[in-house]
């Protein structure tokens, strides 16, 4: 699955299970309750950490940038699906405008390019809100094609960041699952320090 | 605590078409506690704020709108309702920034903005309520070129410049961003630049300029300029002089609504609600605030508090709608001319609109009833002058000032015996009712002021002046020193903290 390029180290739960194992003659149970050694926990714990690892790659895989971080420190108790509904604006937003761009490439006669580079630069605007790393960039690329008026390099570009958003779009949907996953499991989503 | 606090309460309207980004500013923003206000459209913030003239703080908008470009938002909000603007956008070219300054924007935000950005745009409303009280400083020094003018009373004698407020002030990171980005930009300069002091002068020359346009909608600040003929000012100056001209004119029209005589008038106009504005012929009674000794319609003082000036002079609310006449008696007009003491006193006859013009209009800008920490009792004194002074029987016309177009106050004959020490005490009155009114909870400050500290003092050594000279309106030159500092009461003295921004608001430090 999707968990496969992730390496699961051994948790410090984990590690100290073996040790305990190991004093089986000195462990009480009180101790081994005190550990935290019950299989749900073990799970959640795991979950945890698929979840960290998951968040860290898309970072390290330039899917999103620090702006992201930001998105997160925003949500709070009071608000506890801000983030994913700000996603969901953004996302709405890429159908709009790459809609819009893809009607106005479509022209069978002349190409009102500063259109297209309107949309780019909304485009630009919405990915710099939720930090879409990829979509912001190809943005940049995008503006400089529309100013030269290259219709293929536009096309191609569009292609792209219709892939773009959409890879992202089903890699957030992920992320949400786990921690779906993770409260469902009895466990608190972690909040994930990127440095 | 994270450093810079924000002020609890804040009014701030943000205007972007990008729905994600408003729904991430409106949590931000709520995070710094301030009352937020999202708009998606330019034309729909427009009306926002027109709606509710005070119910703003500061407007932040992105340049890139779907129905209006933000620098025309920008310039209309400028214009209308002189509240500070912050401009935002993804794009950081420096021309788009430099756009920006021009048409007035306080800052440039360039996305994705961050936390400790939203944190400190209160500093732009403040500093522009300071600069607004720096204006009414600079009438008072302006004030000298007025006066000595026709050779009479001297009366802020130092007469001189307050370019070291502007210079001195603490630049903010956008100017600093403006200097490295373009430091040979001639137009970046400009917003270093002194700030300019009108002058009788040439304010009369703007004036004159406003009039020779003549309706308001082709009276751009360029043309205005051109018309002035004054080649070391620039469009940005007229631009702001006439947002505020424009201001005060709305505000008499608002006064329309009393009467007031006082005996010598000025020529102003009120105009009308499309805030067209020619400053030619109006009906002097309109707006009248200035008084004389001479008045052949002698009508009861409605207020007691003005006929009499050794109490406290304080002016009735604005709800008070009753006609407020002077007699002729000098008691009356003393009163009056406490309230300001720049006016033209004694001659109905010859009325000089330009200069009051000048000096009030300008005056008037920092007190709308609902921004209270501009603690400046003058323009509050003003302002409530201004509601009774309006004037539009014949009656009065004939009886005030006679049509006079070009007409300047004439400072003579001032009667300055009361005024300095009733100016005090109104500013202590009016500063507690604004102090009273004051809407936003500040938490303690630690916030290190970035307040200009000469920029304070020069405004304590004015006060202080004030509340000194009884009567004697023979102003030495005042300078900007600190010595003057160590006589003033305690609670003026900005001495004992760093933080200026706190003292200010909590003791109403502006004025008193």
């Amino acid at each position: 699955g999707y968990f496969s390029e992730t390496q699961v180290k051994p948790s410090p739960k984990e590690t100290k299970r073996q040790l305990c194992l190991s004093l089986s003659l000195s462990i009480s149970v009180s101790s081994l309750h005190s550990l935290s050694l019950y299989p749900m926990d073990a799970h959640v714990a795991q979950l945890q950490m698929q979840y960290r690892n998951y968040i860290l790659s898309l970072y390290q895989q330039g899917f999103l940038d620090d702006q992201f971080t930001e998105l997160k420190s925003l949500q709070d108790d009071g608000t506890p699906d801000f983030v994913a509904e700000v996603l969901s604006l953004f996302f709405d937003d890429c159908v709009k405008l790459v809609g819009n761009m893809a009607r106005a490439l479509d022209q069978t006669g002349t190409v009102d390019f500063s259109q297209v580079g309107a949309n780019v630069h909304q485009l630009k605007g919405s990915s710099s809100s939720v930090g879409a790393k990829r979509v912001k960039g190809l943005c940049i690329n995008f503006k400089e094609l529309c100013e030269a008026k290259n219709y293929e390099g536009c096309v191609r570009c569009l292609q792209q960041v219709d892939i773009e958003y959409k890879t992202l779009k089903a890699k957030l949907q992920d992320m949400f699952n786990l921690e779906k996953q993770i409260v469902q499991a009895g466990g608190i989503v972690p909040q994930v320090d990127i440095n | 605590m994270d450093k810079g606090f924000s002020p609890v309460g804040l009014r701030v309207l943000v205007v972007d078409d990008d729905p994600t980004w408003l729904k991430i500013l409106e949590k931000m923003l709520k995070k710094c506690s301030y009352e937020v206000t999202t708009c998606g459209l330019a034309r729909e913030a427009l009306r926002l704020l027109r709606e509710r003239k005070d119910g703003y703080d500061i407007v932040i908008s992105d340049v890139n709108m779907p129905d209006m470009d933000g620098f025309k938002l920008l310039e209309h909000v400028g214009l209308e309702l002189d509240l500070p603007v912050i401009m935002m956008s993804v794009d950081g070219e420096t021309k788009r920034v430099m756009k920006g300054v021009q048409h007035g924007a306080c800052d440039y935000l360039l996305k994705p903005i961050r936390m400790k950005e939203l944190k400190i745009i209160w500093q732009h409303v403040l500093r522009k309520k300071l600069q607004e009280v720096r204006d009414i400083e600079g009438c008072y020094e302006g004030g000298a070129d007025w006066f000595t003018r026709n050779d009479e009373a001297h009366f802020l004698g130092g007469g001189g410049e307050d370019v070291s407020f502007g210079r001195k002030r603490k630049e903010f990171d956008f100017e600093k961003k403006l200097l490295l980005q373009d430091e040979s930009d001639p137009s970046s300069s400009s917003s270093k630049k002194a700030r300019v002091v009108w002058s009788f002068e040439l304010h009369q020359k703007f004036v004159n300029a406003v009039n020779q346009i003549g309706c308001d909608h082709k009276a751009g600040p360029k043309k205005i300029l051109d018309l002035m003929n004054v080649p070391w000012l620039t469009r940005e100056n007229v631009a702001s002089h006439l947002q505020k001209y424009r201001l005060y004119l709305s505000r008499l029209e608002k006064g329309k609504e009393l009467k007031c005589y006082s005996g010598g008038v000025k020529n102003m106009d009120s105009p009308p609600k499309d805030s067209e504005f020619n400053t030619g012929h109006q009906s002097p009674g309109k707006n009248s605030y200035a008084f004389s000794g001479g008045s052949s319609d002698p009508k009861q003082l409605a207020s007691s508090s003005v006929s009499d000036p050794s109490s406290d002079v304080h002016m009735p609310p604005k709800a008070k709608k009753t006609r407020i006449e002077f007699n002729p008696p000098i008691s009356s007009s003393c009163a009056f001319e406490s309230l300001l003491p720049w006016s033209d006193v004694p001659d109905p006859l010859e009325s000089k609109p330009q200069i009051l013009y000048g000096s009030s209009f300008l005056q008037q800008q920092p007190l709308p009833s609902q921004s209270p920490y501009v603690a400046n009792s003058a323009p509050t004194l003003m302002e409530q002058e201004m509601k009774p002074s309006y004037e539009t029987s014949v009656n009065a016309d004939e009886f005030l000032m006679p049509q006079d177009k070009n007409s300047t106050v004439i400072l003579q004959d001032l009667d300055l015996s009361a005024p300095s020490a009733i100016s005090s005490i109104n500013v202590t009155n009016d500063t507690e009712s604004i102090l009273r009114s004051l809407s936003w909870e500040l938490p303690e400050s630690h916030h290190s002021g970035f307040i200009d500290t000469d920029l304070d003092f020069s405004w304590l050594q004015n006060e202080h002046f004030l509340a000194n000279t009884s009567g004697n309106f023979q102003f030495q030159d005042y300078s900007c020193s600190p010595s003057l500092l160590s006589e003033l009461p305690p609670h003026l003295w900005f001495g004992n903290e760093p933080d200026e921004y706190t003292l200010m608001v909590d003791h109403g430090l502006f004025i008193s």
